[in-house]
């Protein structure tokens, strides 16, 4: 036997199940607790940038809305400081913006929203540029461990030519599975296909 | 410069998305492959929260829905520390968790089993560590529950768990298991994690130490998030 290496092995992961709600939005459960539940406000008012509505279903297999996921949404300011001691811009960040989101999908329809600004392009790594996008995280029943994905924004093609993660997707049809549509003015659809036609990707962050 | 990235995910140590037997994530799985990245910014940072965030009763779900009488149950601690994977603390992290009332049964509009609700619990609760990474909750140890997955399935008695750590690559939502309980080896949830020793390290040990005597039990339960690179050999990055 050689030498152990001494590093502790990552906790195993488990489905939240179909009682996420109780946890992390007891209110959706049928019940209070807390004096405020979290992620609700992303960018308060006053915040700078374009106000936006993002809003989509989560799409099982067989084409039917997942009506007990939980998703969780981490973004950039609209000058692409993300509000976290670790980003070198981070005294410059917009006040009061906190980045973070959580919603759920809704129990009769499965339908999601939230309100937030517009991100600005944010650094990648050997001093690339990534387009303006959002990072998403994902539970539910059925999900064993949880799912990242990355949504982009359709105006920002040339952006987009040049962005790490979406071209290192290697076959360019998937790549429209993280790019959203725009379906009014400030309000962007975001549908997440967990399998079968039209797969979102889903990135091994 | 690009702060350092945390080391790949071990995926062996986690259930696949498809376990065929647990019946909900036939769906519910992705099967194309996940797309591989180097880290940036945006999985590197993540949200951060402070004691602005939760109040005092939050984290004892002995009190924080009780009705003017205590639930009924074995009363509870449950504790442990927060750890990455070079063993260092998280210090300041949020953590949830949520879980069934003594008889098995959820405070949830979905949840229609027999069981009885509990007039004075409500099942949730969330803390931040402290600086050396420690948490820990008053509860009631949970009952076990049947569910639909196949005739005469029972999910062990467990408590959710949901963490952040300090970054978005770190998420992670897991279910702690007790010790001794026989319902474990016989859980589609739990034996979907192909690692016996990975299923071992969501089962929570009694610690008499941590015990209140004449009022709580203690079990222990730590979590271990992914841990970051070293930076000493890290090639230069161009353009830094
Ligand atoms: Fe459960």
């Amino acid at each position: 036997m050689a030498q152990a290496l001494g590093y502790l092995k990552e906790t195993a992961s488990q489905t939240a199940g179909p009682y996420v709600h109780i946890g992390l939005a007891p209110g959706a459960a049928g019940f209070q607790t807390f004096a405020q539940e979290l992620g609700r406000i992303i960018a308060p008012e006053g915040v700078p940038g374009e106000r936006i509505r993002v809003e989509g279903l989560v799409l099982d297999g067989l084409g039917a809305p997942v009506k007990d996921a939980l998703l969780e949404v981490w973004q950039a300011d609209a000058n692409g400081i993300y509000p976290h001691p670790e980003d070198p811009r981070v005294a410059e960040v917009a006040s009061g913006f906190r980045g973070w989101g959580r919603v759920i999908t809704d129990f009769d329809t499965g339908f999601w929203s939230f309100d937030t600004i517009r991100p600005g392009p944010t650094p990648g790594r050997a001093g690339k540029r990534q387009a303006p996008h959002i990072s998403f995280w994902l539970v539910s029943r059925g999900i064993n461990i949880g799912l990242n994905t990355r949504m982009y924004f359709p105006q920002d093609q040339a952006l987009h030519a040049t962005d790490p993660v979406l071209t290192s997707v290697e076959h360019p049809v998937r790549r429209q599975t993280m790019i959203a549509t725009r379906t009014a003015p400030a309000t962007y659809r975001f549908d997440i296909r967990l399998q079968g036609d039209g797969e979102t990707v889903f990135i091994d962050v | 410069m690009t702060p350092a990235e945390f080391h790949q995910r071990d995926r062996s140590l986690h259930p696949p998305a498809h376990v065929p037997a647990y019946k909900t994530s036939v769906t519910r799985s992705p099967r194309l492959p996940l797309l591989t990245i180097r880290q940036t910014a945006s999985e590197i940072t993540g949200p951060t929260f402070g004691h602005g965030d939760i109040g005092a009763l939050d984290n004892d779900l002995t009190l924080n829905f009780a009705q003017g009488g205590m639930p009924v149950g074995e009363r509870m601690v449950l504790h442990g520390r927060v750890l990455d994977e070079n063993a260092r603390p998280v210090p300041n992290t949020l953590v949830e968790i949520w879980q069934a009332n003594a008889s098995g049964r959820y405070r949830h509009r979905k949840d229609a089993y027999l069981g009885a609700l509990d007039p004075n619990f409500g099942g949730c609760g969330r803390t931040l560590t402290d600086e050396n990474g420690r948490y820990h909750f008053r509860t009631i140890k949970p009952g076990p529950y049947p569910w639909p997955n196949h005739v005469n399935a029972w999910r062990p008695r467990h408590i959710h768990v949901s963490v952040f750590g300090t970054a978005f690559s770190q998420r992670l939502i897991t279910q702690l298991y007790f010790e001794g309980d026989p319902l474990i080896p016989l859980c589609t949830i739990v034996q979907g994690i192909p690692d016996p020793s990975a299923i071992e390290r969501l089962i929570a040990v009694l610690d008499m130490n941590a015990s209140v005597p004449m009022d709580l039990l203690a079990y222990r339960f730590d979590i271990v998030l992914r841990g970051r690179r070293s930076t000493m050999f890290e090639n230069r990055l161009e353009g830094n």
